[in-house]
C-alpha cells in the first residue's frame, strides 16, 4: 500500500486511553502509554486512517505527507 | 417561516360572527398571527383543532395532528423555535400529559400558547362538564419553580381578546402562555365581532440582528431579562437545553447558574405585572362585599352582584382575566377596603387560597364551590351575598 | 483523506463526557463525515436530542441544537421540520430514549414519512443512569434492574421502522465507521423518514456487567455478528440467529410529509381565492 499520510496526535489531551486505535491499526504504529496513546513507530504508518475513523475522542488525525 | 398570504382586505376588515368559545380561540388566534397548530383530539377542546385544521393552510399556516398530547406540546415548541407563532389546545387529561414539555418550553423560553378547555377531573372525570379544576395545575403543573402566565376568559368575546393577548404575551416575554377556558365558555355560542388584524396591537418576538451572529449569546441577561431570539436556520447555531444553563445556552453544572437563570425567568414576569395582570371590576367605592371570580363563573357573579345592588346591598364584583401571575397586590388593597370577599369557583377551592393569602385576614374570605359538573347559578351567589351582608 | 470535521465540532465543549471506549464518539464522528460528504448547509441544519448518553451529542455539534425531554426529540423535530421544511433536521436518540419512552413517536414519525434523520445510538443499555435494561438489552443479559437476567424480548428496530413506514432504513456499527459514513451520506440525501440504527459499545455499564470484555472485545463481537446484509441473506437460517444485517436495508421513494402538506396549503389557498 502506498503511503498516503501519517498519523498525528491532533488532540492528545482528549485521549481516554481506550485502545481502540491500537486494535484497528493494521500495522504496528500505536502503543498505549501510561496515560494516553503514543505514536511508538511512526515510520510503520501506512496512512489507512482506520485510527482516525474509529477514535471516539477525536484525538488522532492522519495528515498527508506533503502537508507536514 | 410561513408565508402569510392574508389579503389586504383580510387584514383590515372585521367580521361579526356567531361563535363558540372554542371557535373564538381559532378566530382570535388567526388575528394574532397564529401560524402553527399541533394537537390531539380531546373533549371539549377538539373544535379548536378542527378550526385550525380548516383555516390555517389557507393563510399559509400549518396544522398537524400528533400521536399524543406529549408530542403536540413538543411539536409546538419545535415550531416556535423555528419561527412560528404556535398553539396547541387540550383539556384536563391532555393538560396533565403536556406538563413535562411545558417545563422545557419555559426553560428554553419558547413562545407558545397552550389552551386548556377545563373539564371535571381528576382522571377521565366528567369529560363534557365544566370545571375550573386545573387552576392550580396551570400554576404548578410542571415540576420545579417556574414562571407562568395563565389567562381565563368568561365569555366568547373575551376569548377572542385573551387569545390575542396570549400570543402577544408569549411573544413578548418568551414564555408559554396558558389560556384557561372551561367547558361552558368553550361550547357556548355568542355573537361577537372579530377584529381585523390591522386594528389590534400585535407583538412578535424580539430578534437579534444578523451581524450579532458571531458574538451571539442566546440566553444573554438583558435589561428587560428577555433575550432576543433568532429562528432556526438563520446561522446563529445556538444551543438550548432543559438543563440549567448560562448565557451561552450550555450547562456548566454550577449552582450559581441555576439561581441566576431562575431569577431571570421569574423577573421577566414579576417585573411586568402591570402589563400582564388584567382585571375588570365594577366598584362604586362603598363596597362591603366583593365577589371575586374568573372564567365562566364570573357571569353568574356579575349578575348576582347587580341584583344585590338593586336590593341595596353594597356589593361589587371583580373579574380576574389573568389568573397567573395572581393579582396579589390588587387583592391585598381591596381587602383593606371591604369586609367580605366571596370567591365562587368550579372546584373545591383553588384560587381562594391565593385570595386568602393576599387578604391576610383583612377581609373575611369565603368560597362557593361546585365540583360535580354543574354551574354556580346567580341565585346561589346572591343568597351568599345576602347571608354575609347581615 | 477523510473529511475534516472540525468545523462541525464545538471544540470548547469537548472532550465529551462519554466513557473511555464508548462507541458514541465514533458514531458521532461518522455522522459528521457523512454530513460533510452530503454537501448540506451547516446553517440550515438542526440537531435535536433527548436524554441519556446519546442526548449529549447535540451539545458537541456546531449547528442549531436542541436538547429536550426524555424520549421526545422526534416530536420537537417534527415541529421544526413542519415549520421550515428547508431545514435538515437530525434526531439523535438512544435505545432507551428512542425505543422505550420515545417508541411511540418513532413509529408515528415513520408512519408520516416526514423527512427527519433519526439516528438511534443502540448500546443495549441505559448508560447514563448506570446500567438498567432497555428494550434493546438482549434477553438473558443482566442489568442493574435485571439482576437475575433480562426476560424481555428485544425489538428489531430496523424492521419496526420499515413496517411503520420509514422510507430509508439502515443499520451500522461503531466497528465499521466507513460503512456508517456511507449510510449517513446517503441517508442525509434521502427525502423522507430516515432511520439509522447505529450499534455502539458500552463497555462500562453493559459490557463489564456481562463479561463481554473491554471496548476492543466488544468491537470484535460487532465484527463477528453485524455483517453486510447481502452476506446475511445468503446465510442458512441457523447461522442468522445470532447475527444482524448491516448496510442500507431498505430504501424507497415516496412522497414526503411536508411536501404533502404544502399541497394542502396550495389547494386551500386556491379554493380561498375562488
Amino acid at each position: 500500500m502506498a503511503k498516503r499520510g501519517k498519523v498525528n496526535l491532533a488532540r492528545p489531551d482528549w485521549c481516554k486511553a481506550c485502545g481502540i486505535c491500537v486494535e484497528v491499526c493494521p500495522v504496528e504504529v500505536l502503543e498505549l502509554g501510561p496515560e494516553r496513546i503514543e505514536i511508538a513507530y511512526p515510520d510503520n504508518c501506512v496512512g489507512c486512517e482506520n485510527c482516525e475513523l474509529s477514535c471516539p475522542d477525536f484525538v488522532l488525525k492522519v495528515v498527508k505527507e506533503n502537508d507536514e | 417561516m410561513t408565508n402569510k398570504i392574508l389579503s389586504e382586505q383580510d387584514k383590515t376588515s372585521d367580521r361579526v360572527m356567531l361563535l363558540q368559545g372554542d371557535e373564538a380561540v381559532v378566530e382570535g388566534g388567526l388575528v394574532a398571527g397564529a401560524s402553527f397548530f399541533a394537537g390531539y383530539p380531546i373533549t371539549p377542546a377538539s373544535e379548536i383543532a378542527e378550526g385550525f385544521a380548516q383555516k390555517l393552510p389557507a393563510q399559509g399556516g400549518k396544522f398537524i395532528q400528533m400521536e399524543d398530547e406529549i408530542a403536540s406540546m413538543g411539536c409546538v415548541i419545535g415550531a416556535s423555535l423555528a419561527g412560528e407563532k404556535a398553539i396547541t389546545a387540550t383539556s384536563g387529561p391532555g393538560f396533565s400529559l403536556k406538563q413535562e414539555n411545558l417545563g422545557l418550553g419555559i426553560m428554553v423560553e419558547a413562545p407558545c400558547v397552550v389552551v386548556n378547555v377545563q373539564r371535571v377531573g381528576p382522571s377521565t372525570g366528567l369529560p363534557t362538564s365544566p370545571s375550573q379544576g386545573d387552576v392550580m395545575q396551570a400554576r404548578w403543573g410542571t415540576h420545579g419553580d417556574h414562571p407562568i402566565i395563565a389567562l381565563s376568559p368568561s365569555t366568547v368575546k373575551e376569548t377572542i381578546e385573551l387569545t390575542i393577548k396570549s400570543f402577544n404575551m408569549a411573544e413578548k416575554y418568551r414564555i408559554p402562555v396558558i389560556l384557561l377556558l372551561d367547558e361552558i365558555v368553550g361550547h357556548m355560542r355568542e355573537k361577537v365581532r372579530v377584529p381585523a388584524p390591522a386594528e389590534v396591537e400585535l407583538i412578535t418576538r424580539k430578534r437579534p440582528a444578523a451581524e450579532d451572529r458571531d458574538n451571539f449569546y442566546p440566553y444573554l441577561e438583558t435589561a428587560d431579562h428577555i433575550p432576543p431570539m433568532p429562528d432556526y436556520g438563520e446561522g446563529f447555531r445556538y444551543h438550548s437545553t432543559g438543563l440549567f444553563h448560562d448565557k451561552t445556552g450550555f450547562p456548566r453544572g454550577k449552582t450559581e447558574d441555576a439561581k441566576k437563570l431562575m431569577d431571570r425567568l421569574m423577573a421577566k414576569i414579576e417585573e411586568n405585572l402591570q402589563d400582564i395582570i388584567i382585571i375588570e371590576d365594577e366598584l362604586q367605592g362603598d363596597e362591603e362585599i366583593i365577589v371575586l371570580s374568573y372564567g365562566s363563573t364570573a357571569r353568574s357573579a356579575i349578575s348576582a352582584v347587580r341584583q344585590a345592588r338593586e336590593l341595596g346591598i353594597k356589593a361589587g364584583w371583580v373579574k380576574l382575566k389573568t389568573v397567573w401571575p395572581f393579582a396579589e397586590s390588587y387583592v391585598a388593597e381591596i381587602s383593606n377596603k371591604v369586609e367580605k370577599i366571596i370567591v365562587p369557583e368550579l372546584n373545591r377551592g383553588q384560587l381562594i387560597g391565593e385570595v386568602k393569602k393576599a387578604a391576610a385576614g383583612n377581609a373575611e374570605v369565603s368560597g362557593i364551590n361546585k365540583y360535580d359538573g354543574t354551574i354556580i347559578p346567580p341565585d346561589e351567589i346572591l343568597t351568599r351575598i345576602k347571608e354575609v351582608s347581615k | 483523506m477523510v473529511e475534516d470535521i472540525d468545523r462541525y465540532l464545538r471544540e470548547d465543549k469537548l472532550p465529551h463526557i462519554w466513557c473511555p471506549g464508548c462507541g458514541h464518539g465514533t458514531v458521532m464522528a461518522s455522522i459528521l463525515r457523512g454530513f460533510a460528504r452530503s454537501g448540506i448547509d451547516q446553517d440550515k441544519t438542526v440537531v435535536i436530542s433527548g436524554i441519556g448518553c446519546s442526548g449529549r451529542a447535540s451539545g458537541y455539534l456546531d449547528f442549531d441544537t436542541l436538547h429536550v425531554t426524555h424520549g421526545r426529540a422526534i416530536t420537537f423535530a417534527t415541529g421544526v421540520k413542519m415549520a421550515n421544511p428547508d431545514l435538515t433536521v437530525i434526531v439523535i436518540t438512544g435505545d432507551g430514549d428512542g425505543a422505550a419512552i420515545g417508541g411511540n413517536h418513532l413509529i408515528h414519525a415513520c408512519r408520516r414519512n416526514i423527512d427527519l434523520k433519526v439516528i438511534l445510538f443502540n448500546n443495549n443499555i441505559y448508560g447514563m443512569t448506570a446500567g438498567q435494561f432497555s428494550p434493546m438489552t438482549p434477553t438473558g443479559a443482566t442489568a442493574t434492574t435485571a439482576p437475575y437476567g433480562n426476560i424481555d424480548q428485544n425489538f428489531n428496530l430496523c424492521e419496526l421502522a420499515k413496517s411503520a413506514g420509514a422510507t430509508f432504513v439502515a443499520r451500522g456499527a461503531a466497528q465499521q465507521p466507513r460503512q456508517l459514513i456511507r449510510i449517513f451520506k446517503k441517508g442525509f440525501a434521502h427525502q423522507g423518514l430516515t432511520f439509522v440504527e447505529a450499534i455502539t459499545q458500552c463497555p462500562v455499564n453493559y459490557g463489564r456487567r456481562n463479561n463481554l470484555g473491554g471496548a476492543r472485545d466488544m468491537l470484535n463481537w460487532q465484527k463477528e455478528h453485524i455483517i453486510n446484509h447481502r452476506k446475511y441473506q445468503d446465510l442458512p437460517p441457523e447461522e442468522k440467529e445470532d447475527k444482524l444485517p448491516a448496510g442500507i436495508l431498505y430504501q424507497v421513494e415516496k412522497e414526503e410529509y411536508t411536501e404533502k402538506y404544502q399541497q394542502i396549503i396550495t389547494a386551500a389557498q386556491e379554493s380561498d381565492d375562488q
